[in-house]
């Protein structure tokens, strides 16, 4: 396990990014929070394109130290921008050998064009590339320098939604395979949901929380520094069939969740993230509601999360599921913890694993 | 009509040649900080960057005059260093045209360096190359469009030059007396045939100059719309 140590205190005429802490990196770790609140600042000073930040170290390496400074280049950081970044004047091949021959990995050239697919797009120019094709060859690149820490600023935020599928896969199979620790700026849940084992959540240029994926998602505490995207829960669940008509099964310890999406053959391990606000709750078991899943819980704790609304916390066979509704909703049921209800799931967001 | 009449054109298209390949190396630099610093002596350096543009030649001639003259200090350096003074010679001419020309080279370079922005130089570091190698093989290339509108701008403004030539170079055929001169003198001595050949040859020179800078730009915002 490597780690990252942030001594940080940057300040900018429109905000001050301050960070004093250090973070366990390993697989990929979302950086996570609100537009404007020092992701993509912090993410510059680790890869050495902000300067003068205060002390960051890496791997009981020094990278920036008062007095000490080591430049980008010496870094062996790669990063992917939101942007693809691809040098116009170079073709395909030529942008991956740029990278390549700067890190003695030329050997490795022929290896990365195949496993990312861009042996056709081999002599093509950047600017006739599609977004997800840019963005494909991005990843390549940055691969070929050998780097030790992978950086990620939203590198899915300018794509439409097939191409993100498109790209999801490469950047699950970087993080299970290169060893290579990423920080991955976002602010989708869904991303982080998919792709982080860790989060780091910022706000107002301060780190608010870290921790496992599943905890920080779902930790309430957190929920209003999240982006104004209210929290909700993740649920490890299984495949176990395609139905007749067409759906889904999924089997948790809870009970069965139906999708009309298929998620994967049965058998297959997903993750589904639950938005708090897509979540209904009934004291009886509801009848005669187009809702496909209505699942028996129970109150676990019931927070108040806004002037006119409160977070419940749910026991649903041992997985926890929050529900955001109104203080009356939740006065007029009468919710407390230990009182038996259920839950009805409105949409269920999927996160394949 | 004798080759003896072209002389002045050849020693011109000489000199500009020479100041722009001088210029292009030496704006470089000059031109990427401008683009990249945010030091308050910027709006100071690039005010005297532009003099030239509006100073008229012979102000800028008479300054050199002075600075060249073996008396001065620089002009005494130059005469111990080479052996050759600097008024009324040919390296004189190359370096006031330096300074004279300096605009049209820096500007735009410095319009296509900030025009890069900071992202290509970025992504070089990101994968490994260090300034000077990011420069050479991501920034230059990618700014290939304000190199050619530099060097053209630049050959065509030396050219051009009379003023300044006229304070510090004189006359001297083969040494300073450059088509600008020439055709003055021309006309001075009623010689309205060599003024005529010569004038005629610089205007269609500039002409044919500008003309394949507009023609190469146009085609290039076309192919290089991102």
């Amino acid at each position: 396990m490597t780690r990252i140590d942030l001594r940080i205190n940057l300040q900018h005429p429109d905000f001050n990014l301050e960070i004093d802490r250090f973070v366990p990196l390993s697989g990929l770790t979302a950086l996570f929070g609100p537009s404007g609140a020092g992701k993509s600042t912090l993410l510059r000073v680790i890869a050495g394109f902000e300067r003068g930040a205060g002390r960051v170290a890496f791997a009981g390496e020094t990278w920036e130290d008062a007095g000490h400074f080591v430049p980008p280049h010496r870094r062996r950081v790669a990063t992917v921008f939101q942007e693809p970044r691809l040098f116009d004047h170079l073709d395909v091949r030529a942008n991956l050998a740029y990278a390549a021959r700067r890190a003695g990995q030329t050997g490795a050239l022929a290896a990365m064009i195949d496993r990312f697919g861009l042996a056709p797009l081999a002599g093509r120019r950047p600017d006739t590339l599609s977004g997800g094709e840019a963005q494909r060859v991005a990843l390549a690149r940055a691969l070929l320098t050998a780097p030790r820490l992978i950086l990620m600023d939203e590198p899915l935020s300018a794509l439409d939604h097939a191409r993100r599928q498109e790209i999801l896969p490469y950047i699950e199979e970087l993080r299970d395979e290169a060893k290579v620790p990423i920080l991955y700026v976002s602010h989708s849940h869904s991303e982080v949901a998919r792709l982080a084992g860790h989060m780091l959540t910022l706000a107002g240029g301060r780190v608010t929380g870290f921790g496992p994926t599943a905890e920080i998602l779902t930790d309430p505490a957190l929920a209003p520094g999240l982006a104004g995207e209210e929290p909700g829960s993740l649920i490890a669940a299984t495949v176990t069939e395609m139905t007749e008509d067409g759906l889904c099964a999924l089997a948790f310890p809870g009970g069965t969740i139906l999708t009309p999406e298929r998620l994967g053959a049965p058998g297959a391990r997903v993750r589904l993230f639950i938005r708090a606000r897509d979540v209904m709750l009934s004291r009886a078991r509801p009848e005669g509601l187009s809702a496909l899943n209505i699942l028996p819980a129970v109150v676990r704790s019931v927070a108040g999360a806004g002037p006119a609304s409160a977070d419940i916390a749910l026991d649903c066979g041992g997985t926890l599921l929050r529900a955001r509704i109104t203080r009356r909703s939740a006065a007029a049921l009468g919710l407390a913890p230990g009182v038996p209800c259920h839950a009805v799931l409105k949409t269920v967001a999927l996160a394949r694993d | 009509m004798s080759l003896g009449d072209l002389a002045p054109l050849w020693l011109t298209l000489k000199l500009a040649a020479i100041v722009t390949a001088l210029l292009l190396v030496l704006g470089t630099p000059l031109a990427w900080w401008l683009s990249r610093t945010r030091s308050r002596v910027a709006p100071v350096v690039e005010a005297v960057t532009a003099l030239p543009l509006v100073l008229p030649p012979t102000v800028l001639g008479f300054y050199l005059l002075l600075a060249f003259n073996p008396a001065a200090p620089f002009g005494a350096f130059w005469l111990s260093a080479t052996g050759g003074t600097l008024t009324f010679s040919f390296a004189g001419l190359v370096l006031a045209s330096l300074f004279y020309s300096l605009p049209f080279t820096v500007q735009p370079l410095q319009a296509a360096f900030t025009a890069l922005g900071r992202a290509p130089m970025e992504a070089a570091a990101s994968l490994g190359a260090a300034p000077v190698d990011a420069f050479l093989t991501v920034a230059a290339p990618l700014s290939l469009r304000g190199y050619l509108t530099a060097a053209v701008l630049t050959f065509a403004h030396t050219l051009g030059e009379f003023g300044v030539v006229l304070m510090v170079g004189g006359n001297i055929p083969g040494e300073t007396r450059v088509i600008s001169i020439a055709i003055y003198e021309a006309v001075e001595t009623v010689d309205y045939a060599t003024a005529h050949l010569l004038s005629g040859l610089l205007l269609g020179l500039s002409f044919a100059i500008l003309l394949t800078l507009y023609v190469l730009n146009g085609r290039g915002r076309k192919r290089g719309s991102r």
